[in-house]
């Protein structure tokens, strides 16, 4: 299991490391010129020129990828160009919000998905099945900026029970992890569905209800628990749904959080910010996707850790 | 789309030389703003677009401002304001008793140090360029020397600033946000964090910051002007989408969208009979143009650039976008001195087009390119011209790109035949004529990168806008120079001056002033200064 762990992890830190190479020569790509952006339309060609010499901008591509991989590793992401401020104290201002966002929208996705998928297991092949699919298959594919500005419309608008978009009182939770929790709402809804399915026609549901057991009973002791385990492990693999939902649904609702940082970084060329922002999602990332994969197996004995 | 682009933003309201201010309004109340974005910064020397410079203008004061509401300049921190008579030394004299928002007393050294900050290279400012004729400004824009040697302090409360040539624009780029006086102690203390702790001495100074959520500016007690401002705070809220703001405004839990009515709200925020009191419309020092590069054939044959002046039909675009655009006909935009109020320009006539272009050799047209920036509403205009163009037996084939796409193509001598410049045109940075020139029109423009993507140069009209701007002190004579400059100018018609863009916000009844100040010439978008709570006794 150790040996298994460190190899994960390093694993992890190369794929790291690959990716902040391809964001750096993607964004070195950019044809926007980043000190023309600085220096502004009256500059003159001596002051462009300067901007891009102090920045370092002038030197080969791998000059500037090892200065800034050498800054990365001690926890330097540079300075953003527009706001002048260090861009790990941009981010690190930002994380919380964006955080504990995605913590209410998992307990938003899991007790909406996990409800439907049951109900609509027990109620297999019936109306009330049917109807709950379409729901989830709504949910899975309508845009989330329709879904956030809606949300808005009527319940904050309309019957006022929510403030209009911000950010502070739990009250400003409800709206914007709904919005982001009803796509996962949707996937788990269906995968609820299909685990319960399974697990009911399993041997050992015949055996409870020959001992005589209630229905709710089998159904609470036995199937769900059983079901439940598979869809505990996709967890981690939601982060990386949750790093794309977050950039629509805080710009939606006005939520400060970096989603909405990456938004406006990548409107205004400032390229130390998108870099920074992007290293930090894919971190999450990769460690959502590797704590997916440690899981795995206590719940399951079944998968080996190789 | 004005957030896109890192210019400031002047516009002027419809006659708006002649708005009326009610300076005696109570003072008291307060407001609430809401924008979309994050503010980038607060350190005059860097904040530039069109968001931050309002903002700014309301935390800092300058040597020089303008009148509210207007476009006509005064004086601001200096008490007077005099030049030699070669128009070459200007001499300020600083107001008594006037004081940074951390209560030490403003001196000439404090403006001696703000010019040298902004245009010491190390501050990489977006207008160090604005400075320019400043004397020593070479030297020192190149990181040699110790300032510029053109600001001579002559004692705590006089400071003398000498020019390399006579500029008449000088009063303007003293009133510019670049040129606002800040207090060095400050500045050095807060490092690169002066952008998020601005110290000035303007009418509101920062009280809280909380970086994607809110500002709040509070009244500085101390203001040098009596009963200013009106408001005893006014409150950001940041994040908002433009649609959700103003969901906000119907529901009373903000006064002003910052952003302005959003596109797709607009015909039904102008059809509802709720908000008829609390538009406000305002022009501004902007024209979206055609470029057409003079030095790609067939481009370089005036008479094809005349012809396709004619074929463009300028009333329908507008009517495309919903009537947020007045028709323009020369580069300059009507409330901009300098403006040819009785010149014609060239009349829409498909026909005449044709025929010209078959004189010019053309009988069959040609093929060509047609950038535009991939924004609506951008792309549908490029359609309407593409379309257009076809009546005369052009082709166009459009290339609809990103903005840096277009801006980087448009510096290239030999690659876009023709840009629509919507999303990326030229806003004035202040109100004179000669700011529609030098870089759009000028032949310092036409280089490698530059913006005269027309690739324009006639050394003569050169020669002549320098003459105009070195005329210190005939202020009728300039504007008649200027005017016949842009007049001569569209003689050679490097571009298609299609149309002058408008501007639509509004505001909740619980703030009130001239219609002028929500859509201030200067103080972009709003002047947050004179605005006063309808409630305030």
């Amino acid at each position: 299991m150790t040996a298994y762990l460190a190899r994960r992890l390093f694993e992890s830190a190369l794929i790291l490391l690959g990716i902040t190479f391809v964001t750096f020569v993607l964004l070195y790509l950019v044809p926007a010129d980043p000190a023309r952006q600085i220096a502004g339309r009256s500059a003159t060609a001596e002051t462009v020129a300067n901007i891009r010499d102090q920045l370092g901008l002038n030197d080969p591509l791998f000059v500037q990828y090892w200065r800034y991989l050498t800054g990365l590793f001690q926890g330097d992401m540079g300075r953003s160009y527009l706001q002048r401020a260090e861009v790990s104290s941009l981010i690190w201002a930002r994380l919380p919000a964006s955080l504990m966002l995605m913590v209410t929208a998992i307990v938003t996705e899991l007790i909406i998905g996990l409800t439907i998928g049951v109900v609509a297991a027990l109620r297999r092949n019936r109306p009330a099945d049917h109807s709950l699919m379409i729901f989830s298959f709504v949910a899975i594919s309508a845009p989330q900026f329709v879904i956030g500005i809606l949300l808005l419309y009527v319940f904050a608008v309309q019957l006022g029970w929510f403030p209009i978009g911000g950010y502070g009182t739990p009250a400003h939770f409800v709206l914007p992890s709904i919005t982001l929790g009803l796509l996962g709402a949707g996937w788990y809804s269906r995968m609820m569905r299909s685990s319960m399915i399974d697990v009911l026609n399993q041997d050992l549901v015949r055996t409870a209800r020959a001992k005589g057991l209630s229905k709710l009973r089998i159904v609470t002791r036995h199937v769900m628990p059983n079901a439940i385990l598979p869809i505990i492990a996709m967890i981690g693999i939601d982060i990386g749904l949750f790093m794309s939902g977050i950039v629509v649904v805080e710009s939606v609702f006005g939520w400060p959080g970096i989603g909405q940082l990456a938004w406006q970084a990548i409107q205004r060329v400032d390229i130390p910010v998108i870099m920074g922002v992007t290293m930090v999602s894919a971190t999450a990332i990769v460690l959502g996707n590797l704590l997916a994969d440690l899981v795995a197996p206590l719940i399951d004995p079944r998968i080996k850790t190789k | 789309m004005k957030r896109l682009l890192l210019s400031s933003a002047l516009a002027l309201t419809a006659g708006g030389a002649l708005a009326q201010v009610n300076e005696d309004a109570a003072q008291g109340g307060e407001m609430v703003v809401t924008y979309q974005d994050d503010v980038a910064t607060l350190d005059p020397a860097i904040g530039y677009d069109w968001q931050n410079w309002s903002m700014i203008k309301s935390l800092f004061d300058g040597l020089m401002g303008y009148k509210p509401g207007t476009t006509t300049l005064r004086n601001e921190l200096a008490e007077s304001h005099e030049i030699s008579e070669d128009g070459l030394t200007h001499t300020f004299v600083l107001k008594d008793g006037i004081t940074f928002h951390n209560g030490r007393e403003i001196t000439a050294e404090d403006v001696k140090y703000s010019l040298g900050r902004v245009t010491n290279p190390e501050t990489r400012s977006p207008g160090a360029g604005f400075f320019s004729m400043i004397e020593g400004f070479d030297a020192w824009n190149a990181g040699e020397g110790e300032g510029l040697s053109g600001i001579e302090v002559m004692d705590d409360k006089t400071v003398a600033i000498t020019l390399s040539r006579p500029d008449a624009t000088f009063g303007h780029v003293m009133a510019l946000n670049f040129a606002s006086i800040v207090p060095q102690e400050a500045v050095e203390e807060a490092g690169d964090d002066f952008g998020r702790q601005p110290v000035g001495s303007g009418a509101f100074r920062l009280a809280e910051w909380t970086p994607g959520q809110r500002l709040v500016f509070e009244r500085f007690e101390e203001y040098h002007r009596e009963g200013v401002p009106k408001l005893d705070q006014v409150t950001f809220d940041i994040g908002l989408d433009p649609t959700v703001a103003l969901l906000r405004l119907q529901n009373g839990g903000a006064d002003v969208p910052g952003d302005g009515i959003p596109p797709a709200q607009f015909l039904q925020v102008m059809n509802d009979a709720e908000y008829e009191d609390q538009i406000v419309e305002g022009g501004q020092l902007q024209t979206g143009y055609i470029t057409m590069n003079t030095r790609m054939a067939p481009f370089d044959n005036v008479e094809v650039r005349k012809a396709i002046n004619m074929a463009i039909n300028k009333d329908r675009i507008v009517q495309m976008i919903n009537g947020r655009a007045v028709p323009a006909n020369q580069p300059l935009p009507p409330t901009m001195p300098g403006y040819a109020e009785d010149y014609d320009g060239y009349a829409y006539d498909p026909e005449a087009a044709q025929q010209m272009l078959a004189d010019a050799g053309f009988a069959d047209g040609f093929d060509t390119e047609l950038y535009v920036m991939n924004v609506d509403p951008n792309p549908r205009i490029a359609q309407a011209i593409q379309q257009d163009l076809s009546q005369i037996g052009v082709n166009a084939e459009i290339r609809s790109l990103a903005q840096s796409n277009v801006i980087a193509a448009g510096g290239e001598a030999d690659q876009a035949p023709m840009i629509w410049s919507g999303g990326m045109a030229w806003i004035a940075d202040f109100p004179d004529p000669s700011n529609f020139y030098g870089p759009i029109l000028g032949c310092a423009g036409a280089t490698p990168g530059g913006w005269n993507w027309s690739w324009y140069c006639n050394e003569e009209i050169d020669q002549r806008a320098s003459d105009a701007d070195a005329m210190v002190g005939d202020e009728a004579g300039r504007e008649e120079a200027w005017r016949q400059i842009y007049l001569d100018i569209m003689e050679d018609a490097p571009w298609v001056p299609v149309f002058n863009e408008q501007r639509f916000t509004l505001h909740s009844d619980r703030v009130a002033g001239d219609d002028s100040l929500f859509v201030d010439p200067v103080h972009i978008p709003v002047n947050y200064d004179y605005i006063h709570a309808t409630g305030a006794q």
